[in-house]
């Protein structure tokens, strides 16, 4: 009964999206307010069935409804109780830190407590010509900009210099948060530098798993917590985020999923030249990649053999990827927080 | 005859670069491999990531390896220290990536292969075009021993022969394939946009992919 710290690592389940446009039951898009509800939906949905963070990524692509996080998480905010409410990613480099903080520590006061933000480079870059970034300083525009956020975050006023953006002397922001520290995490596409740097602000990492086998992800952990230990910070544990898609059996799920992540992924890849996307290709990742599709108690095994490999201790699932429907995306919440994360849980307690 | 390769110098220590490091040393190979920046910044990224390769400088791992690899974004090659490439066997597996490199004509050029520009610029290099196509995710997960069944295939453009002989063999040794599609001019069917961009197939498979 006695609640020891030293007992059970923390085990943290998110739902990650990033506004994917929703279709109705004829299979016709939603407009872009009407997918943004969608969200709002299901996060109170998650919220009610207690899963600890919902994440939403920052996108300037048509296919996307989201393009400012905070906002849509605002209005989470003043629906929910518990659940965490995340940004997955915050694309820094093309934002400014004083404006990120100060969002951010406006949600976080709207919801008690619960914001995080997840700073990154993102995967994209439509964001740069958009804002008037150029992309030669894609490096030093992100380097500037997180050594200037970690100042920020000290809540105290702050003098700061730099090539990017105007300097600040003494510069004091608000709204101050109730905690003194706003939640600042850092989304990994697996660059070895990303994750050292991290490091050495002292910042936790969560590590986006796209494709490919997850395993290979185990050390960068090791990373991680070595450089961690180097700067003197914490070594906090670290989180993971792939895509997936569940369904009451693991045929449903498959049948449904790859036309959806097809017509996703294929609308990526157009614009980087890749091709499309071959049942083969799907189902080699579904089988040996980072892809969690499938009934419940297959998402669940491999998520928690994922978990376990790779060394993580908070897995966010992509969901809703592609055209699906809101009655399918509501029942991949429902799913996911009713039987998914108390069966991993489950594993992971039998395997420690 | 030429020397044997022992030593294999990465220039570009992302994620291709230290796949291609991992694969190396799995293979038996010497490894000295250099980042965007002094050899210190990657140190620690490199004893955990690849244990056993070396963190150098461009210049060092260009003037100490048997034969190099350019695994940095392409936008960064005319960055390459072309000195101390020079005479040398050099494997370009870079790729345009228009989200970090910018227009492809502005660094390319009209109408040639990605490699037939960094070959002008790297003029006196043997450059071979190869590892561009495949995901390094891919690189990573797939390598298999030689005659093992399902084994994926790495295509080769050079124009010299002997160069594509000795990549080849690398190519074997790191656990694939190689499939030789041509002069390095035939690079332009490998690159994005291609069929034969992201293939992850046996050589039978790949050949289709790269007939026009």
């Amino acid at each position: 009964m006695t609640d020891k710290k030293i007992s059970q690592p923390k085990y943290l389940f998110g739902l990650d999206s990033f506004g994917d446009i929703a279709v109705d039951t004829k299979g016709q898009p939603l407009t872009y307010a009407a997918s943004i509800r969608q969200v709002v939906k299901e996060a109170v949905l998650a919220d009610t069935l207690g899963v600890d963070i919902i994440a939403l990524g920052e996108h300037h692509r048509s296919e996307y409804a989201i393009s400012s996080p905070e906002t849509v998480l605002a209005g989470i905010a003043t629906k929910t109780k518990n659940i965490k409410l995340a940004s997955g990613v915050t694309v820094l480099s093309s934002d400014d830190p004083v404006r990120v903080f100060e969002r951010f520590a406006t949600l976080d006061a709207l919801s008690n407590g619960r914001a995080q933000v997840i700073l990154g480079r993102g995967s994209f870059t439509e964001s740069f010509p958009l804002f008037g970034y150029d992309l030669q300083d894609y490096e030093l525009l992100f380097e500037e900009k997180i050594d200037l956020f970690s100042k920020l975050l000290s809540e105290q006023p702050v003098t700061w210099e730099g090539k990017t953006r105007a300097a600040l002397d003494k510069a004091d922001v608000f709204p101050k948060t109730e905690s003194g520290r706003l939640e600042t995490m850092v989304g990994v596409g697996g660059s070895p530098q990303s994750i050292v740097r991290a490091a050495a602000y002292g910042f936790p990492v969560v590590l986006a798993i796209i494709g490919g086998s997850p395993d290979r992800f185990k050390p960068y952990v090791e990373l991680y917590q070595r450089a961690a230990r180097e700067f003197g910070h914490e070594e906090h544990p670290l989180g993971m985020h792939s895509p997936g898609y569940i369904a009451d059996t693991d045929a449903q799920a498959i049948k449904e999923a790859f036309p959806r992540f097809k017509k996703a992924m294929d609308a990526v890849g157009l614009s980087r030249g890749w091709q499309p996307m071959t049942r083969d290709h799907f189902m080699n990742e579904v089988k040996n990649g980072s892809m969690y599709v499938g009934s419940p108690e297959t998402v669940a095994q491999k998520i928690a053999r994922a978990m376990k490999v790779v060394g993580v201790n908070r897995f966010d699932l992509v969901y809703g990827f592609g055209p699906v429907t809101a009655e399918a995306r509501l029942h991949m919440v429902e799913l996911y927080a009713t039987k998914v994360i108390p069966r991993v849980r489950e594993l992971l307690a039998e395997a420690s | 005859m030429l020397s044997p390769i022992r030593r294999i110098g990465i220039l570009g220590a992302g994620k291709l670069g230290i796949t291609l490091a991992q694969l190396a040393l799995k293979a038996g190979y010497e490894v000295i491999i250099a980042g965007s920046t002094h050899p210190g910044k990657i140190a620690l990224s490199i004893e955990v990531l690849t244990p056993g390769a070396v963190a150098a400088s461009a210049d060092e791992v260009a003037s100490q390896a048997d034969i190099i690899i350019l695994a940095l974004p392409l936008g960064k090659f005319k960055e390459l220290p072309k000195q101390a490439l020079g005479g040398k066997l050099v494997i370009d597996a870079m790729n345009h990536w228009w989200e970090i490199d910018g227009d492809r004509e502005i660094i390319v050029g009209p109408h040639r292969s990605s490699s037939e520009s960094v070959q002008e610029y790297l003029a006196t290099s043997r450059l071979v075009k190869a590892f561009n196509h495949m995901g390094y995710h891919d690189l990573h997960d797939e390598h298999k021993p030689s005659m093992a069944e399902g084994r994926k295939a790495i295509a080769v453009a050079a124009d010299n022969p002997e160069d594509v002989k000795a990549v080849s063999d690398v190519i074997d040794t790191l656990g694939f394939d190689p499939l030789y599609i041509g002069g390095l001019s035939e690079g332009r069917r490998l690159e994005p946009g291609t069929k034969a961009f992201g293939a992850n197939v046996p050589a039978d498979q790949l050949v289709r992919l790269i007939t026009p």
